[in-house]
């Protein structure tokens, strides 16, 4: 399986998202820089690493939307091919239109770095097979903009496909709708995060609670993602 | 046109206009004597800047020279963008702390987010990969709304940039004192790593290479600021304050990308940070350094402002620049290489061989002064220094312990003091695992991470208790850098270099100057002792307010190596049974002490005392018991003493207790701060191997599994009885209750 870790200016923990595909499910992975993002046909997955995209100018995954890489990036998730976007990835996601909902501050108007724990909500996905529904997971957030917010039509929409993937477990810190912490699309082939699998892939930096996702990943190789 | 209303050479001259840019009249003069005319205003801006005790050391350097600055790892000490030492297998460890601390008494978020994004571009300069940020901060007591405004100001602008930046931030401190109040410190460190042969130096060197600009645009903003930095704040002088400069990381990410790109390319001869003094520093640096001349054709700058003068562009402190000198013919390579990473690059002069700076500008040379003598040939002052008559007075002083009544509710305040509290509110601002590399992230005695491709780790901490500097400079200069040392060794590593930040009042005043003298005497001593040369630094002086001086704070930033990851410790105990031992002797050392100041509320005499043969000894002996593997956690006693220490212990261990039985007297063993003591844990199995290798070890107690904590004298009366919640309550939320607090 070959992943893309697609890099728009500004996603500074690319490399984290290189590692753990490296730790994990040692596959082959490349950096894609956004100017190149017209190879992505190439690749079997697409990742799209946390960090500060464009500065998080205008609001945070704005103005990698107008990029033409996005366009790329759209069509790359309606080919059906998986796309897993963690923190501004996410932000990125939801600003492209490929995943719905929005994002606010967090409530304490401030970053926020912490362990949270998270609920699987929905381990019949691509990307969570290898959990339990149900399972308490450990991850890492480290995020401004945490606080993810859908109407209530959104809402029973996400419910009624089963597109909540992941819940906080203990608190709902940052305020997100529904203690929402990561959402996929209708079809099921894009996860957007905002806890950090990709930082919890070994044990000497602060667990392993991630590494199920990744191998969640290469065991739905071959599937075809249709609801 | 401005340009056209700047003074004449002779009206600088005859006015004295020099001393509004922070020249004397003597420097004036010698300035004259050496150029062998009068300068015109652009001149004089250059040698006002760069003969600036910020970029000069002028008042400092007879102090800077008592540093030992050399040791076997040692491969680039003081005077480069930051100090290099060499880690074993063809890598080495880079970095550097440096104070922003005038910028964020004004506009703390601004200041503090740029102080950070200073240090990591004097780290990349130097082809170093940035791989984690340290800070340490101070103060007021947070009583004042303008000191809780800069806190969270401050905090929240070191984590804007350093998040932004995807580097971790792993270590820091923050004390708070009244002496602080509107005069807060930010001292920023960056860490980075690189491999022997990718070292850069800032040199302009080679007859016609190609000078190059890369980064953002230059505007009028930070003009003077290594000036400005350098002179006493006054509160009536903030209306008049030049224009702070602020910073962008998202331009220093993509320019941090292309200058590690650009350090792989040999056609890179020489790369330095805009950082003070922007472009009149950088360049004059340069040259100087390689013994050449610069040309630079200012029409060619890119400029964020119209009509910028020859005067504002060279003095401007605009962020995120750098200056590089590449070799002759392959500027279009290098250009492209930036302009894929969206950063604006473009030449604008060259190398030449007659030794000066000369500016060009709309096709007049603007000024033409020896790179030398702006860059070397700066005033070197032996200033005056004299015992303050406070410290006879304080020496004589005995040592008594403060009265307590409530034993308890003493230990309960300490552990709500921000000094002592939980610092969790500033460090879960701070992206920690960003590069996922972090072993030990804030909140442990020292930051780790990882070497990837190796078993070692990089661990790193600062410190720096200020209050025994004021009561003995000398005292105190040792035990700042023995405490860090115990910070680096109860995590499992081996210090091996530091850097220091010296911030300190006005070197005019002799009591001043005697403190920063007799602090670096100490420091020394303990850099020989302790192993740890100093590689690199920053002054900041006059850090005064209305001609208060803050307590002498020469902050000291130490990076140690772990030899092997698996014998990285914390200080949470581990499980219970475990033996509880507390190394070395208390005495009644009350000086300077938290309690002192929470109980008096102000300090008074001697510092407690330092052995630094004891020291070592003991460091070296607990070290050696960490690597054989035979410790379940270690932590130094530091603000507080051992009762602070023991019930860090337990928190963040749930399940566990503790259940000690100490000597002497009561208020003593809790909470003097005597030095070289630490406080550890070893299974039941290791007791005996443990008490062979640590000699000064006196077994206390046990780890208990109850959630108690249980403090007894020798006839086993009980001092101290709680459970962990109520403890670890107090300690956690001290910090959010007083930003909370109304006034």
């Amino acid at each position: 399986m070959k992943f893309a870790v697609l890099v728009f200016p500004g996603l500074t923990c690319d490399l984290d998202m290189y590692h753990a595909i490296e730790e994990t499910v040692k596959q082959d992975v490349e950096y894609v820089w956004h100017t190149e993002a017209d190879q992505l046909d190439s690749f079997d997955a697409v990742l799209l690493p946390t960090g500060t995209s464009y500065g998080n100018y205008l609001r945070p995954g704005a103005l990698a939307k107008s990029s033409p890489a996005c366009k790329q990036l759209q069509a790359f998730a309606e080919s059906g091919k998986l796309v897993l976007g963690v923190g501004n990835g996410f932000h990125i996601l939801v600003e492209a239109g490929i995943l719905p909902g929005g994002f606010l501050r967090n409530q304490n108007l401030k970053f926020r770095s912490a362990l949270e724990i998270v609920r699987v909500e929905n381990n019949n996905t691509a990307f969570t097979k290898d959990y339990t529904q149900g399972q308490m997971l450990t991850l890492p957030v480290a995020n401004e903009f945490g606080n993810y917010y859908a109407d209530d039509q959104t809402v029973e929409k996400l419910k009624s496909n089963n597109q909540i993937v992941f819940t906080y477990g203990d608190e709902n810190i940052d305020g997100s709708t529904e203690a929402i912490a990561g959402i996929t699309n209708e079809r099921g082939n894009v996860l957007g995060m905002m806890p950090l699998p990709e930082r919890a892939v070994e044990a000497i930096i602060g667990g392993t609670d991630g590494t199920a996702l990744f191998q969640s990943i290469m065991n739905s190789r071959g599937e075809q993602h249709v609801n | 046109m401005s340009i056209n209303h700047e003074p004449t050479a002779e009206q600088i001259k005859e006015n004295r206009l020099y001393l509004q840019m922070g020249m004397t009249d003597a420097e004036y003069e010698r300035a004259v004597e050496k150029l062998g005319r009068i300068p015109n205003y652009v001149e004089t801006g250059l040698f006002s800047a760069m003969w600036s005790e910020h970029c000069s050391y002028k008042s400092s350097k007879s102090v800077l020279r008592r540093f030992p600055t050399e040791g076997a790892r040692v491969l680039q000490g003081p005077g480069e963008g930051a100090g290099i030492v060499d880690i074993g297998d063809n890598q080495a460890a880079v970095f550097k702390m440096e104070s922003h601390n005038s910028p964020s008494a004004i506009e703390p978020f601004i200041g503090a987010a740029t102080g950070a994004g200073g240090i990591i571009r004097d780290v990349f300069s130097m082809g170093a990969r940035p791989v984690a940020l340290v800070n340490s901060l101070r103060f007021g007591d947070l009583t004042e709304p303008r000191d809780r405004f800069l806190f969270e100001e401050a905090v929240a602008g070191i984590a804007s940039y350093g998040n932004a930046m995807g580097i971790p931030t792993v270590a820091g401190e923050v004390q708070f004192d009244q002496c602080y109040s509107k005069r807060p410190l930010v001292n920023a460190m960056a860490v980075g790593l690189l491999n022997h042969e990718d070292i850069q130096k800032g040199v302009a060197a080679g007859i016609g290479n190609t000078v190059i600009y890369a980064g953002a645009t230059t505007g009028r903003d930070g003009i003077h600021g290594a000036t400005m930095s350098s002179s006493e704040l006054s509160i009536e002088e903030e209306q008049e304050l030049p224009v702070m400069q602020a910073g962008d990381p998202f331009i220093e990410k993509l320019l941090m990308e292309a200058c590690l790109e650009l350090v792989q390319s040999d056609a890179l001869i020489g790369i330095q940070d805009m950082g003070a003094a922007g472009l009149t520093s950088s360049a004059a640096e340069m040259a100087s350094k390689a013994g050449y001349g610069v040309e630079l054709n200012l029409d060619l700058v890119p400029q964020r402002e119209e009509n910028m003068t020859a005067y504002e562009m060279m003095l401007s402190e605009s962020q995120e620049r750098m200056l590089i000198v590449v070799k002759k013919g392959r500027e279009e390579e290098v250009i492209a290489l930036f302009t894929k990473y969206g950063i604006t690059a473009a030449t604008i002069g060259h190398v030449t061989d007659d030794k000066m700076l000369r500016l060009l500008h709309k096709g007049e040379v603007a000024a033409e002064v020896s790179a030398d003598l702006l860059a070397e040939d700066a005033p070197s002052y032996q200033k005056e220094s004299k015992e303050p008559a406070s410290f006879a007075k304080n020496q004589a002083i005995e040592n008594k312990e403060p009265q307590v009544t409530n034993l308890k509710e003493t230990l309960l305040d300490l552990l709500q003091r921000p000094t002592i509290a939980s610092k969790e509110w500033v460090y879960n601002q701070f992206d920690t695992g960003a590069r996922t590399n972090t072993v030990l992230a804030p909140g442990a005695s020292a930051g780790v991470i990882r070497v990837r491709g190796t078993n070692k780790g990089i661990a790193m901490t600062a410190d720096c208790n200020s209050r025994f500097i004021y009561l003995d400079p000398e005292v105190g200069g040792k035990i700042a850098v023995a405490e860090a040392a115990r910070n680096l060794v109860c995590s499992g590593a081996e210090p091996i270099a530091l850097t220091d930040c010296l911030n300190f009042g006005s070197p005019d005043k002799p009591e001043v100057f005697w403190q920063l003298e007799k602090s670096a005497d100490g420091i020394s001593e303990a850099c020989r002792k302790l192993n740890a040369p100093v590689i690199g630094g920053n002054v900041s002086l006059s850090n005064e307010v209305n001609g208060v001086p803050i307590y002498p704070t020469p902050t000291i930033g130490l990076v140690g190596i772990v030899h092997d990851l698996g014998q990285v410790t914390t200080p949470g105990f581990k499980q219970a049974g475990d033996a509880i031992y507390l190394i070395g002797q208390t005495e009644t050392e009350f000086g300077g002490s938290e309690l002192q100041q929470m109980i008096e509320g102000k300090i008074f005499g001697k510092s407690p005392a330092i052995d630094l043969d004891i020291e070592a000894t003991r460091q070296q002996q607990l070290l050696g018991a960490i690597q054989a593997g035979i410790i379940q956690s270690a932590d130094d006693l530091s603000e507080g003493g051992f009762a602070v220490a023991l019930c860090e212990g337990t928190f963040g261990s749930p399940g566990l207790g503790a259940d000690v039985t100490v000597e002497g007297s009561a208020i003593t063993a809790l909470f003097s701060e005597t030095q070289s003591r630490f406080l550890v844990t070893v299974q039941a199995d290791q007791v005996a191997a443990f008490e062979e290798k640590v000699q000064d070890a006196v077994k206390i107690g046990t780890v208990t599994d109850g959630e108690e904590i249980v403090i007894k004298d020798a006839e086993g009366t009980v001092l101290v009885e709680g459970t962990v919640e109520e403890f670890q309550t107090a300690w956690k939320g001290a910090i959010a209750c007083l930003l909370n607090s109304e006034d």
